[in-house]
């Protein structure tokens, strides 16, 4: 078998795989009810800056970017990175995690950007 | 200026040590350079595309898009990387021995080259799409004027295309005799290193559900923002908290590549 039909054939079964946790998902996701908090990015902050939420269970990060520009939100902490378009929503999920605090910041705007989830 | 250039180096790079690495990798196959370039052209002219089609890509799925999509660029690399390592385990001796001879490989290099091509365009597509989002959110925004924003820009691709250029100088200068093992064995851990990666990035996207707590802590010893983390982490995948499920991947995927090299190496004798 020459190799870019193997590679074919291979990137075929990924897509397949890929498709089929991606209906997976949006089943599970429907059923799974995480619990959402919400961050807003405004000006290139993050409001609010400090968020509170519970140890020991997954949440769903919801970031709204209403700044026209792009941003990453990141967090060595949390190891989470992701890139959310200007005027645009991203989730991220997080946890479950150990009480303490855990920083997180825009990479695009570091020097404004910057908030922290407390765990408690 | 300055935040600019290191933002850029940063993403930069993790691209030009793969590069580099590969680079070195495929000294003996004809016509490398051309395929190199190509890969290069492609993965920048996809960064751009992928760029402007941020919020297409991140709507997909569910939300979860982006991350599906890294996992599965980062995989197909997994997968490239492992064929390289793989053939070359079949063929590096011969080519070891008959370096001098290099027009020979014209038929066992095709191959090569196609792979070539895909990994250098996916790595630069990885990091370009970012840049490239980067580079036009400050410039959009208000601040440092344009001038600052290209010369930040251009210091940071330059400063990690010399490091890329840098390791594939000190490469070529190991001994033919360990040439191919030193460099099956980075690739090796490249491949195993975007595993864990592509590992992460499901576990992000909630794909991944099982494993997911962090296996220990050393972003105080190792901070991945410093520049060995950096280096460790592009190179080998090094990450200050991975989650069980990083690991699975990784340890899965440098044994089955490895396992694939014993066998290749043996049935090439």
């Amino acid at each position: 078998m020459s190799l870019i039909k193997l590679v074919s054939s291979v990137r075929k079964t990924y897509i397949s795989i890929a498709l089929i946790a991606m209906s997976g998902l949006v089943a599970s996701a429907a059923m799974a009810a995480d619990e959402e908090y919400k961050l807003v990015i405004k000006d290139h902050r993050f409001q609010p800056a400090e968020l509170v939420v519970p140890a020991g269970k997954k949440i769903k990060l919801s970031v709204e970017n209403l700044d026209a520009t792009p941003e990453e939100f990141e967090s060595h902490d949390l190891n989470r990175e992701k890139v959310i378009a200007g005027k645009s929503t991203a989730k991220i999920f997080v946890g479950p995690l150990v009480p303490g605090r855990y920083r997180f910041y825009g990479e695009f705007n570091e020097k404004t950007a910057q908030g922290v989830i407390v765990v408690q | 200026m300055f935040a600019t250039a290191i933002i850029v180096f940063r993403e930069v790079l993790e691209a030009a040590l793969l590069i580099g690495i590969i680079a070195a990798a495929t000294r003996s196959v004809t016509g490398r350079n051309r395929w190199l370039i190509a890969g290069l052209v492609a993965g920048l002219l996809g960064s751009a595309l992928v760029a402007a089609s941020t919020n297409a890509i991140a709507a997909m799925a569910n939300g979860i898009g982006q991350e599906l999509f890294n996992a599965l660029v980062l995989g197909v690399a997994v997968l490239m990387l492992a064929w390289h390592n793989i053939w070359m385990s079949s063929h590096g001796k011969a080519m070891a021995a008959e370096a001098s001879k290099v027009g020979r490989e014209i038929r066992d290099g095709k191959q090569e080259r196609s792979i070539l091509l895909v990994v250098v365009g996916l790595a630069v597509l990885r990091e370009g799409s970012e840049t490239v989002l980067f580079l036009y959110g400050i410039s959009a925004s208000e601040g440092s004027g344009a001038s600052a924003i290209l010369m930040g820009g251009l210091i940071g691709v330059l400063g990690g295309i010399a490091i890329g250029y840098a390791v594939y100088k000190g490469l070529l200068r190991i001994p033919l005799r360990w040439f191919f093992a030193t460099t099956g064995l980075l690739v090796l851990l490249l491949a195993a290193g975007m595993a864990s990666q592509a590992a992460h990035y499901l576990i992000q996207a909630d794909l991944l559900t099982y494993l997911t707590t962090p296996l220990w802590d050393t972003s105080h010893v190792l901070p991945i923002g410093s520049v060995p983390g950096m280096l460790l982490h592009s190179l080998i995948g090094y990450d200050p908290r991975p989650a069980g499920m990083q690991l699975v991947f990784y340890v899965f995927t440098l044994m089955v590549i490895a396992t694939g090299m014993k066998f290749a190496d043996r049935s090439g004798k």
